[in-house]
């Protein structure tokens, strides 16, 4: 789905024009980048979080001649899929399933096979 | 920044009603979801890609214990920042809208 495909369902959806619906999309994403070039996050609920993080300087080489170069530290935006969006592109039914004990917590290790998650099926 | 202060500014832009700004911000997430939840990918230049990626089951750990735990086969979000938005983070000027 492309940014044109996205306003086009959008339209389709509420009493809005294309040209509208595109200012708001515009405005949702350029809002989104600006807040974290100001190293401030995004967090929407339901879907996921935006934050910067920080990548530390270190010693690349140039592949093609072998020679050292100074890579210097940077910063890359990061997306956290919340646990509503995890759990939908899954597969994971949304409710009536066993309560998940893992925490939102960051690359939980918790397994699902542990929390009584769904059967492990064949391959 | 949350849900609100983004409702607040597309309605604070466009002259939209703050309801009207909410159902539109609230039905772009919808959309993007229902998307990534039928595998589709989704482009938005500049800004990113969201893409479904399937993740083979592997041997985990519990950080705490140290057990060994399998992790089962399942399906992730992977965001990919667009060229403007790494640049912008690292102090470029947004130019987005």
């Amino acid at each position: 789905m492309t940014k044109a495909e996205l306003v086009e369902r959008i339209a389709a959806k509420i009493n809005l024009t294309k040209k509208d619906t595109e200012r708001v999309v515009n405005i949702v994403f350029g809002s989104i980048i600006q807040s974290l070039a100001g190293s401030d996050k995004v967090e929407l609920r339901g879907f996921g979080s935006f934050r910067v993080r920080a990548r530390e300087s270190r010693d690349g080489r140039n592949p093609r001649t072998g020679d050292k170069v100074a890579i210097p530290p940077k910063k890359v935006p990061f997306f956290k899929a919340g646990k509503e969006l995890r759990e939908l592109v899954d597969g994971e039914p949304p409710k009536g399933g066993p309560a998940v004990s893992s925490s939102d917590g960051s690359r939980s290790a918790v397994p699902r096979a542990l929390s009584g998650g769904p059967e492990e099926k064949p391959f | 920044m949350t849900k609100i202060d983004i409702i607040n500014l597309v309605a604070d832009d466009t002259g939209l009603s703050k309801v009207k700004a909410e159902e539109a911000v609230e039905t772009i997430i919808d959309t993007i979801k229902d998307a990534l939840q039928e595998g589709e990918s989704v482009i938005l230049r500049r800004f990113g890609s969201f893409q479904v990626r399937k993740k083979n089951p592997r041997v985990g750990r519990n950080p705490k214990t140290g057990q060994e735990a399998p992790i089962t086969a399942r399906k992730v979000v992977r965001f990919k920042a667009g060229k403007h938005f790494k640049e912008a983070v690292n102090g470029a000027p947004v130019r987005f809208y």
